[in-house]
């Protein structure tokens, strides 16, 4: 029988803000997890800690709600131990790129293959609205004392150079699109990044639901609002790396095309790049059996509880009448 | 002539860190344990790379060791730093075996004696009107009747290049280590054939280098032998056949060989010293041979970004059903904190091998101390249960590995298996490890789960409430069977929950674990009492060998002291050691560290003061003379309730 979509929801009260852009997030996993009839047992949602850290409460799916930033451990030595599982790890901006950035960055140096959904309000939700790394320098939301002393980082330069191989970006009330590059995110052979833009009506009155649909930006000639957004896809930009000798070339696109912001925001899969060995793969090349006899699922011990390990070959070497 | 000693001897070997100190004093090891004798050894360095001062001290005997001593009966050495630093240590009837080019080296010409060292040195030799070069210092030994050895190192490789033929070699200064070994052999008489065999066997993933060395220590053996025909040099090491099953470990290994039996199949780690070369013994070994089988286990090591990433990726990991663990010393434990609360609050079995160093911030890193142990019995804010379980000397570190990841499935939490820098950088002769003495157990963790498992709407309820604090776990992976994790309180299928009521329950049926576990974790898991008598020592950790080899050598003076060690710090064995204390007249508290940390433990749960306390915290391990000394003053009678011992270069 197929799964329907409300096969992977819980009936967990959701206590996020009305109008909160992390519901559309969530409704995005939920559908790609159904179009692509994940079996629910056989995948896992972990998070970080924030607004955004809930959401594996919402997913009928194992969830694994973990510490602040340190959701990529977390989720990368879970996928190790059983690259059988489909692994998606989410969180906050400031738990990915706040205090989780050496974590984020260890993590594409690794490509497990696995995805990271970052929920990027500019903003710590759940502490009340301090400004988080993705926040632009001289940015004053409501709930700021003071204009950001601080510049932003970009979170998917970021992670290009730091080694991830998908790299997309998504808005959380496009919800369609977002389900699709979530599918791709999924399919990609290693990891995977999607930063969402995920506007918080609670703490963050400058990068709105309105701001990026561009209510502020009326085309004088139709007087309809220019949405910032637009879509890579639509202009003809292929993230792809094809082949290994456009590497240089795709990168410095990215650079280009991630840089962009204000005026025009550009949504969409900016880089591809499976020529990479995923982690899993690496360690098959060592361990030939691991794909098939991982961690998780070795047998240690006989029906008597005896170990089945036998250490004989080393023990021998320290015999001492070797 | 002086009356020969066979076969009982300090043997130590110094030199620059990185010229093959470590190499000739495993080769002596080897040596003396494929000649039928027992051994201790041990490893003090500095935390460098090339250049500074390392020794390695070798106890040997014809009956077990378990420690080391103060005395050096003989001391082979191939730089003026190692004479500096050790020569009065040297025991009358000792030898220093020296080369001849460092005989007029100053103090103040060797770079990497550090002020305080030097002024301690020149302030020995200006006492005794002697100079300040090595010379002066071999005098200062000679006048208290030790022997000296001069070998010219440089000239006996030139030799040996011209007799192999190769002007090359004379530029092998790698070999001098051996050669200041294969001097001391001689002198001692020891069989050059089990010595070759030794050096074989070390460099046996090089079998030219092998070769080579052989060739070289044969070459000095027999110079020396020859030099040194009429010496009154007194002690001898002779060969005997061996004991059956015996092996020689190193305390790196006895718990990376734990692991692969206890089925860890996952490690994750961040370089620290001394814990790295657990999880580098692992990985050197992934690949790992299953009984009766054609199949083959493997062991996944990952080396991450922080220790904070490693006890993260352990702890996911084991939520698949791998049994995972991490390794690490006090600067990333500190690290693993608030994980390790995580674990606890969810139920997560994990093992994380802590290795004392001594502390606090980076402290000494590469020394040794026990000043951990309050902080892994109450790492991480709030409460939660955990078990801390230390083990005293390698032989046992293998079978508590074994145990630890027990005690982690059985009882759902993170469990601290404490060893330190003493245990990892030591060596022994020992009873050959039984890998199928201690059995697996992996508690309540099911592939399936049962109805009764399940809440009234069919769901699996991973954090059950019942009479039993310990509900069936399942793995990610296992079909009808979701649950959830949270680092916040949680309802038993795991979902956040702030309901006070729920909150004690949960409370409550976490800590009850512990109580359970007191209930069943066997007696000589918790404490082991050795002898029986109205004075008791109370320890714990790697200063057992001390310990006991001082409590055999009281019992030759006609008194008899108890040994109370300590094994499992939470949950405290609080009845067993107080029916252990019983009787107990005199309670002296022995730890490496300052404060007393078992002591201030046993004070809170057995509500007993320690009598006495010996404590020791210069980095440097207890040995047998400084706790036999300490001990004997407690029973004359003039000890002052605190001592602190402070022997050791
Ligand atoms: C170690 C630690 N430090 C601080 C906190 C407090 N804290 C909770 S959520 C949060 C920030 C959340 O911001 P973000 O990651 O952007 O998530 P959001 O709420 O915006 O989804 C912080 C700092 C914590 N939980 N743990
Ligand atoms: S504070 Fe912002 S991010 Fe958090 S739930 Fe409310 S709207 Fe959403
Ligand atoms: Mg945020």
């Amino acid at each position: 029988m197929a799964l329907k979509l409300s096969d992977y929801k819980t009936d967990v009260h959701n206590d996020w803000c009305p109008g909160c852009g992390d519901f559309g997030i969530l409704n995005a996993i939920q559908m790609a997890l159904a179009d692509m009839q994940v079996p629910p047992y056989k995948a896992t949602i972990f998070s970080g800690i924030g607004c955004s850290g809930k959401t594996p409460h919402f997913i009928k799916t194992y969830g694994i709600h973990t510490l602040h930033g340190r959701v990529l451990p977390f989720a990368q030595g879970a996928k190790l131990a059983n690259p059988d599982l489909e692994m998606i790890a989410v969180g906050g901006d400031g738990d990915g790129l706040g205090i989780g950035a050496g974590h984020f960055v260890s993590a594409g140096r690794r490509n497990v293959d696995m995805v990271y959904i970052i929920f990027n309000n500019a903003v710590y939700g759940l502490t009340k609205g301090q400004a988080s790394p993705t926040l632009k320098l001289g940015m004053k939301t409501k709930s700021l004392p003071q204009p950001n002393v601080n510049n932003s980082v970009n979170p998917i330069a970021l992670a290009l150079v730091a080694g991830f191989t998908f790299l997309a970006r998504g808005y959380s009330y496009d919800v369609r699109h977002l389900k699709d590059l979530i599918m791709k995110a999924v399919a990609h052979k290693g990891l995977a990044f999607i930063d969402v833009l995920q506007p918080c009506p609670t703490y963050n009155d400058i990068n709105t639901k309105e701001w990026f649909q561009g209510l502020d930006n009326v085309d004088p000639e139709t007087h309809k609002a220019m949405p910032r957004m637009y879509k890579l896809e639509e202009t003809g930009y292929d993230g792809v790396v094809h082949d290994p000798s456009e590497i240089n070339q795709k990168m410095a696109q990215v650079i280009e095309k991630s840089n962009e912001w204000g005026g025009k925001i550009p949504i969409g899969i900016f880089y591809q790049n499976e020529h990479v060995p995923t982690y899993q793969e690496r360690i098959a090349a060592r361990i030939p059996d691991y794909m098939e006899n991982a961690p998780a699922v070795q047998q240690i011990a006989d029906n008597k509880g005896k170990t089945i390990t036998s250490i004989d070959r080393l023990l021998s070497d320290l015999r001492v009448d070797k | 002539m002086e009356k020969t000693t066979t076969n009982s001897l300090s043997w130590v070997i110094g030199g620059a860190q990185g010229s093959g100190v470590d190499s000739a004093a495993n080769i002596f090891s080897r040596a003396c344990a494929a000649g039928g004798l027992h051994v201790f050894g041990k490893r003090e360095y500095y935390s460098n790379i090339k250049g500074e001062h390392s020794y390695f001290t070798v106890r040997v005997s014809d009956r077990p060791v378990h420690s080391h001593v103060n005395e050096i009966n003989v001391l082979a050495s191939f730089d003026a730093e190692t004479i500096f630093r050790h020569f009065e240590d040297v025991t009358p009837g000792g030898a220093i075996i020296y080369d001849s080019d460092v005989a007029n080296t100053l103090l103040s010409e060797v770079p990497t004696v550090d002020d305080h060292a030097a002024a301690r040195i020149k302030k020995t030799l200006e006492k005794a009107g002697l100079g300040l070069t090595v010379q002066d210092a071999l005098g200062h030994a000679k006048r208290r009747g030790v022997v000296l050895f001069q070998i010219p190192f440089f000239q006996l490789l030139q030799e040996f290049a011209q007799k192999a033929n190769d002007p090359a070699l004379s530029k092998l200064t790698r070999m001098v280590n051996v050669m200041a070994l294969s001097t001391s052999m001689a002198i001692m008489d020891f069989d050059n054939e089990v010595l070759a065999r030794a050096i074989q066997f070390i460099f046996r993933a090089k079998k030219k280098v092998a070769d080579l060395n052989v060739s070289a220590s044969a070459h000095v053996y027999i110079y020396a032998k020859a030099k040194f025909a009429g010496s009154n040099f007194a002690y001898r090491l002779k060969a005997r056949p061996t004991e059956k099953d015996m092996i020689i470990v190193q305390g790196n290994q006895s718990s990376a060989l734990g692991k692969m039996v206890a089925g860890c199949r996952f490690q994750a780690y961040y370089p620290i010293t001394p814990a790295s070369d657990d999880s580098e013994f692992l990985e050197a070994n992934e690949i790992l041979d299953l009984n009766d089988s054609g199949k083959k286990g493997s062991t996944v090591v990952i080396q991450t970004e922080d220790e904070i990433a490693a006890i993260a990726m352990a702890i996911g990991s084991a939520l698949t059903g791998a049994r995972s663990a991490t390794a690490t010393s006090g600067p990333g434990f500190s690290l693993m904190a608030e994980a390790l609360g995580w674990a606890g609050i969810n139920e997560v079995p994990v093992v994380i091998s802590l290795y004392q160093r001594a502390g606090p911030a980076t402290g000494l890193p590469t020394r040794h101390e026990q000043g951990d142990l309050n902080f892994a019995v109450n790492a991480g804010h709030g409460e939660f249960p955990r078990i801390v379980l230390a083990s005293g000397d390698i032989e046992e570190s293998f079978y508590d590995t074994i145990k630890v990841f027990n005690l982690a499935d059985r009882y759902q939490m993170p469990v601290i298996h404490m060893l330190d820098k003493a245990i990892a950088n030591s060596v022994t002769t020992c009873r050959n490890f039984d890998p199928g003495k201690v059995g697996i157990d992996r508690g309540s963790m099911v592939r399936q789960i049962t109805d009764k498992d399940k809440g009234v709407a069919g769901n699996y309820l991973r954090f059950k409430l019942s009479d039993n604090p310990i509900s069936p776990r399942v793995v990610l992976g296992t079909k009808d069977a979701i649950f959830w994790n949270t680092g916040d309180e949680h309802t038993e299928e795991g979902h956040i929950s702030e309901d006070p009521e729920l909150r004690v329950q949960m409370m409550d049926k976490r800590m009850n674990k512990l109580e359970l576990a007191l209930k069943e974790i066997p007696d000589e898991d918790k404490a082991v009492a050795h002898g029986s008598s109205d004075i008791a020592i109370v320890s714990w950790g790697s200063t057992k060998g001390a310990v006991l080899d001082a409590m055999e050598k009281l019992a030759g003076d006609g008194t008899k002291v108890k040994f109370i060690q300590v094994k499992l710090m939470s949950p405290f064995p609080s009845e067993l050691v107080r029916s252990m204390l019983n009787g107990v007249k005199t309670m002296i508290d022995i730890e490496m560290n300052y404060t007393g940390q078992l002591g201030s433990l046993v004070r809170q749960h057995v509500g007993r003061e320690a009598d006495y306390q010996i404590v020791k915290y210069n980095g440097r391990p207890m040995s047998l003379d400084e706790v036999y000394n300490a001990v004997k003053r407690i029973i004359g009678g003039d000890a002052p309730r605190r001592q602190v011992l402070k022997s050791g270069a």
